[in-house]
């Protein structure tokens, strides 16, 4: 039988936001967020295969102001689950779970995702890249 | 005596039905997209300005596009590994889940497919 009356165990809004709260869900939301990223992966990939008319219909797309925003975001958010992903992959280990650890690996990854996106769109942008 | 069957214990699931797959599977390929990840965008960036012939050869060479096969795999795998996590996390209406898990999964699968096929139709030249 479901009652539902019954007290719900406290979500989201209840806590005092942290850092490590904040990083936790940002690297579920970047994983969502690259899921849809895909999509221009594959849009890539099938107008390369398809000739040089649609592979220059998606080098307008990434072109434009809009599909630079995107790729900004995407780039971003591959840098920031990468890191973050190695930061996981080491608590699967059962490393770095003292709460100064956590903390400070937390900065390190969010720091290293920023600088990791501002050396690859150095690189791409002197280049002439997209 | 334990009521348990012998073939359930040599399985070794209890009521989950499952046992570790989804959690290792999920990090394997965590750790195999490290370097693919970064082969691609360091790849992407040497393309410099998307110039179709200049990215046609590239994906011709075969150490690329086997590269590129393992990257989509591994890529789409762990996609819809986590995108199922998510699913499972927050709809809680029993339908909607299971709808919600096979249109994740059938569209993970059709991309995967798509970006294959692309890769491959390139590369032997078609």
């Amino acid at each position: 039988m479901i009652n539902g009356d019954r007290p719900l165990s406290p979500h989201l809004q209840i806590y005092a936001w942290q850092w490590t709260m904040a990083l936790s869900i940002l690297h579920r939301a970047s994983g969502v967020g690259l899921s849809v990223g895909t999509l221009l992966m594959v849009w890539w990939l099938l107008a390369l295969a398809d000739g040089g008319s649609s592979f220059d219909t998606v080098q307008t797309f990434v072109s434009h102001w809009f599909g630079k925003l995107c790729l900004l975001g995407w780039t971003w958010a591959l840098f920031y689950h990468l890191c973050n992903g190695i930061r996981h992959l080491g608590w699967d280990l059962g490393m770095g779970f003292e709460l100064d650890t956590a903390r400070n690996t937390g900065y390190l990854v969010f720091a290293a995702s920023v600088v990791l996106t501002g050396c690859a769109w150095l690189i791409g942008l002197t280049m002439g890249g997209a | 005596m334990s009521l348990r069957s012998p073939l359930g214990r040599v399985r070794g699931l209890g009521s989950a039905k499952s046992g570790t797959e989804h959690f290792w599977a999920q990090r394997v390929t965590a750790v195999a997209l490290i370097p693919l990840t970064l082969w691609f965008v360091y790849s992407i960036l040497s393309l410099g300005n998307g110039d179709h012939a200049v990215a046609t050869a590239w994906m011709q060479s075969p150490l690329n596009a086997v590269l590129l096969l393992l990257l989509i795999f591994a890529t789409f795998h762990h996609m819809q590994l986590g995108l199922q996590v998510v699913i499972e996390d927050y709809i809680h209406v029993e339908y909607m889940k299971i709808v919600m898990l096979v249109i994740v999964k059938g569209a993970s699968l059709l991309l995967g497919v798509a970006a294959a096929f692309a890769v491959l139709k390139v590369s032997f030249g078609g």
